[in-house]
C-alpha cells in the first residue's frame, strides 16, 4: 500500500488503470479532462497496457466502450455534463446489452449558459437507463468505488454497467491523501471478467436483432432482477473491501449518527461529507440528528429508507431538480416511505449551478425543519439574481 | 474469379426477413463469402437489422452485434480494440450500414474511425433510401426520386460520399454494385488483405423503394453501372482505378447509355414521366451525370 495525495480526476485515473482495463475509448470535457490526461499519461509510463481510444465524440466513446466490452474485455471511460447527455442513448445500449462497463461522471452543470461548476442534473437524468449509480464524497471514495464497482457491474447475476458520479472541482479538482493499494491486492479483488455472452466466431450468435414483446419484456425484468441483487451485493463488497483493506464507505447508504436520531438527513455527493460536519454541530445544540448519505441512488435503498422513516423523519437536500416536480431524491424517499411509514419529509433544493453549500447552510435547513418552520418542499438561499 | 468458383460455404442462412429480390441480402451473401468465417459484424439501425430474423433466431452465421443508427463505426472501433488486446488480429471487423447510417446520421463516427485508422471494413449497401423506416430521403438519394419526404421529386442533388472517404487518405476504398458479384468479390478479397481502415460501398437497388418489379434487381444495378450513374472504381493508396464498364466510360471507349434507360423503370422517377414528360428536369439528371463524369475525367485520366 501507499499513500497518493492528488486530485478526484488523478485518482480516478489511477484506479482505473490499476483495474487493468483492456480498452479506454475517451472523449475530453471539463471538468473531467485531467481524469482522461491521467490515463493517457499512463499510457506513456507503461502503466496503462490497454487501448486508448481517442474517439471524435462521447457518443463515440461509448459505442466503442460497448463494441469492446461485446468482446469479453474490461472497458472503463469518464465523461461529464454535455458528454454525459450525448452519450444518453448508449447509455440505454450498454444496460439493455448487460455488458460490465464501469465510467466516472463528474457532475457538472447543463447549459445553456455555459458553466463548468456542479451540480448532478446530468446524472440524474441519466436516472432510467439502468445504470448502476454511485455518488461520492472524497477521493478515497472515489478510489475504492472504482475497484469495486468492476467487481459489483462484472457480477455473474448483475452484468451491468456502473457509473460513479463525483462533483466538479470539489471533488475532481481537489487534492486529497488517498490510500492505494498494491496491485496485486486490487488483482485479488477483481478478477479476470467472465463474460456472460460474447462476439466469438466460434460461436456465431446475433445479438440485438429484432425481438417481440414478450421477449423484451423479460429483458427489461432481468435488468431489475439483477439492481435488486445489486442491493445485496454492494454490501457484501463493501465488508470484503473493509475487511481487506480497513476502509468502509458505507453500504448504500452510508449512516453517520443515526443510531438515537430524531431527525435523518439525507444528502449526496460533497454536500454528503459536509454534512457530517453540520450533525456534530448540530448534536452540540441537543438536537437529536443524523446523517444517511445516499451513496447509490440505483438501485435507490428503498428498503433501508424506509427503515430510517420508521424511526425519524426525514430531510432531504437536492443538488438537482427534475423540473415540474422535486428533487430526485425526495421523489424516491418519499416514494420508499409510502403506505409503510409515518414519517414526515421535507426536500430542500440547493446548490444549484454550483453554488456553494457550506456546513452552516445544511445547519440552517435542518433547523428550520426542526423548528417546525420548513415548508414540505424549499429552495434554499434562492437569490434570484 | 467465375460465380461458379465462388467458395460453396454460405454464413447467409435461409430464413432471412428480407423482402423478395433484396439487393442486401445479395450483398450479404457474396461479403460472407469474400471474408469467412472469421469475421464479426457490426449493425446499425438499417434494413439488416431487420434481415438478421427475429430473435432469437438468426439467419447470419457470423457474430453479428447490432448497434444505434450512428454508432456502427465507433462500436467496430471498440470491437477491433477488444478483439487486439486479446491477441485476435487475425479476425476481419465488419460495420454495414446503409446509405443513412453512412452518408447522414453515422458520417462523424465513420470519418473518425478512418481517422484514427481503425482496422476494419466499413461496408455502406447504398439503396439511396431510409429503407427501414419507409422510403425517406437520404444524403444518397439521387436528384428528381420520389421518396416519402421528397414527395415532388427530390431538390437536391447526392452527396458525393466517394470524394469524402478519399479526403481520409484510407488504404483502400472501393464502389461496386450487386449486379457485378465478381467485382464486389474481388474488393472485399482485396480488402481483407489490407491492415487499416478500408471503405466499400455497393450499390443496392431496392424494389420497394425505388419502385420496381422484385426480379429486376440485378438489371437495375446494371443499368446504373451502365448509364453512369453509379461508377465502379477502387482506390488504393490514393491512386484511383475505374473497373469494367466504368473504366470504359471514363476512358470514352463506350458511350454511358442515357439516364432514361435507368429511370424509366423505376417507380420513384415515374413523375418525370406521367402525365407528361418531364424534359428538363431529366436533362439536370443528364447534365449532373456529365459533369460527375468529366470530374472523374480531370482527376483520373
Ligand atoms: C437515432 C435514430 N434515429 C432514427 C432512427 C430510425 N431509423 C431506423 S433505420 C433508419 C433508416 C435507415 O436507413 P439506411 O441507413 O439507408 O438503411 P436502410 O434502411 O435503407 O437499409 C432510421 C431513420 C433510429 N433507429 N435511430
Ligand atoms: S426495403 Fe429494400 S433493402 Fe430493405 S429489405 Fe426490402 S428490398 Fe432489402
Amino acid at each position: 500500500m501507499s499513500v497518493m495525495i492528488d486530485t478526484g480526476n488523478y485518482i480516478a485515473a489511477k484506479a482505473a488503470v490499476m483495474a487493468r482495463p483492456a480498452v479506454v475509448p475517451a472523449y475530453p470535457i471539463t471538468p473531467q479532462t485531467t481524469l482522461v490526461e491521467g490515463i493517457a499519461n499512463y499510457v506513456k509510463t507503461g502503466e496503462f497496457k490497454g487501448e486508448y481510444i481517442c474517439v471524435e465524440s462521447e457518443h463515440s466513446a461509448m459505442a466503442a466502450c460497448i463494441g469492446a466490452s461485446a468482446t469479453g474485455v474490461r472497458t472503463f471511460t469518464g465523461t461529464s455534463s454535455h458528454g454525459l447527455l450525448l452519450m444518453h442513448e448508449m447509455l440505454h445500449w450498454a444496460a439493455l446489452a448487460r455488458l460490465p462497463i464501469v465510467m466516472c461522471n463528474i457532475n457538472r452543470v447543463v447549459g445553456p449558459g455555459w458553466n463548468i461548476w456542479t451540480d448532478e442534473n446530468d446524472s440524474i437524468s441519466q436516472r432510467d437507463t439502468g445504470w448502476i449509480q454511485f455518488y461520492c464524497s472524497s477521493n478515497q471514495e472515489i478510489f475504492d468505488t472504482v475497484i469495486q464497482s468492476f467487481k459489483l457491474a462484472e457480477h455473474e447475476k448483475v452484468q451491468l454497467p456502473v457509473m460513479i458520479s463525483y462533483n466538479a472541482f470539489i471533488l475532481s479538482h481537489t487534492s486529497m491523501p488517498v490510500y492505494v493499494p498494491d496491485q496485486k491486492d486490487v488483482d485479488n479483488f477483481i478478477p479476470k471478467r467472465i463474460p456472460k455472452w460474447k462476439l466469438d466466431v466460434d460461436n456465431p450468435i446475433t445479438f440485438g436483432n429484432i425481438i417481440l414483446p414478450a421477449a423484451y419484456e423479460k429483458v427489461r425484468k432481468d435488468m431489475q432482477d439483477s439492481q435488486e441483487y445489486a442491493k445485496k451485493l454492494i454490501p457484501e463488497i463493501s465488508k470484503e473491501w473493509k475487511k481487506q483493506f480497513g476502509r468502509h464507505h458505507g453500504d448504500l447508504l452510508e449512516l453517520y449518527k443515526c443510531e438515537d436520531a430524531g431527525y435523518i438527513l439525507l444528502s449526496m455527493g460533497a454536500i454528503g461529507a459536509e454534512s457530517k460536519v453540520s450533525i456534530d454541530n448540530l448534536r452540540k445544540e441537543g438536537i437529536k440528528i443524523g446523517l444517511a448519505r445516499v451513496r447509490c441512488f440505483r438501485p435507490f435503498p428503498r428498503e433501508e429508507v424506509l427503515k430510517l422513516g420508521k424511526q425519524a423523519d426525514l430531510i432531504v437536500i437536492d443538488r438537482n431538480i427534475s423540473v415540474g416536480m422535486e428533487g430526485a431524491v425526495f421523489t424516491e424517499v418519499k416514494a420508499a416511505l409510502y403506505n409503510n411509514s409515518d414519517a414526515k419529509a421535507y426536500g430542500f433544493i440547493a446548490g444549484l449551478g454550483g453554488k456553494d453549500v457550506t456546513f452552516g447552510d445544511i445547519e440552517k435547513m435542518c433547523k428550520k425543519v426542526v423548528n417546525g418552520k420548513a415548508k414540505q418542499l424549499e429552495w434554499f438561499g434562492f437569490e434570484g439574481v | 474469379m467465375a460465380i461458379k468458383n465462388l467458395p460453396r460455404e454460405e454464413c447467409y442462412l435461409p430464413g432471412s426477413a428480407a423482402c423478395p429480390g433484396c439487393p442486401a441480402t445479395m450483398a450479404l451473401r457474396i461479403t460472407f463469402k469474400a471474408l469467412g468465417k472469421n469475421t464479426m459484424m457490426i449493425v446499425p439501425a438499417c434494413c439488416t437489422a431487420v434481415i438478421e430474423s427475429l430473435h432469437p433466431h438468426t439467419s447470419f452465421d457470423i457474430p453479428t452485434m447490432n448497434i444505434a443508427f450512428e454508432a456502427a463505426a465507433a462500436g467496430a472501433s471498440g470491437v477491433e480494440a477488444g478483439l487486439r488486446m486479446q491477441g485476435k488480429t487475425d479476425t476481419t471487423v465488419v460495420a454495414w450500414a446503409g446509405d443513412g447510417g453512412t452518408y447522414d446520421i453515422g458520417i462523424q463516427a465513420l470519418s473518425g474511425a478512418l481517422e484514427r485508422g481503425t482496422n476494419f471494413i466499413y461496408i455502406c449497401y447504398n439503396n439511396e433510401i431510409y429503407s427501414n423506416t419507409g422510403i425517406q430521403r437520404s444524403g444518397a438519394t439521387p436528384y428528381g426520386a420520389w421518396t416519402t419526404t421528397t414527395v415532388g421529386g427530390k431538390t437536391e442533388f447526392r452527396k458525393e460520399m466517394g470524394e469524402i472517404i478519399q479526403a481520409h487518405h484510407i488504404p483502400y476504398a472501393a464502389q461496386t454494385c450487386i449486379a457485378y458479384p465478381e467485382d464486389m468479390y474481388k474488393k472485399l478479397v482485396k480488402a481483407k488483405g489490407i491492415k487499416g481502415p478500408k471503405y466499400i460501398e455497393i450499390m443496392a437497388p431496392c424494389p420497394p423503394g425505388w419502385r420496381f418489379s422484385m426480379e429486376k434487381t440485378v438489371e437495375m444495378g446494371t443499368m446504373a453501372v451502365e448509364t453512369g450513374a453509379w461508377a465502379l472504381y477502387e482506390v488504393e493508396n490514393d491512386k484511383v482505378t475505374f473497373n469494367g464498364k466504368s473504366k470504359l466510360i471514363l476512358e470514352k471507349k463506350i458511350e454511358r447509355k442515357p439516364i432514361e434507360d435507368w429511370i424509366k423503370h423505376q417507380g420513384r422517377f415515374r413523375h418525370l414521366f406521367k402525365p407528361k414528360k418531364d424534359v428538363k428536369r431529366i436533362k439536370t439528371i443528364e447534365d449532373h451525370i456529365d459533369l460527375i463524369w468529366e470530374r472523374y475525367r480531370k482527376r483520373h485520366l
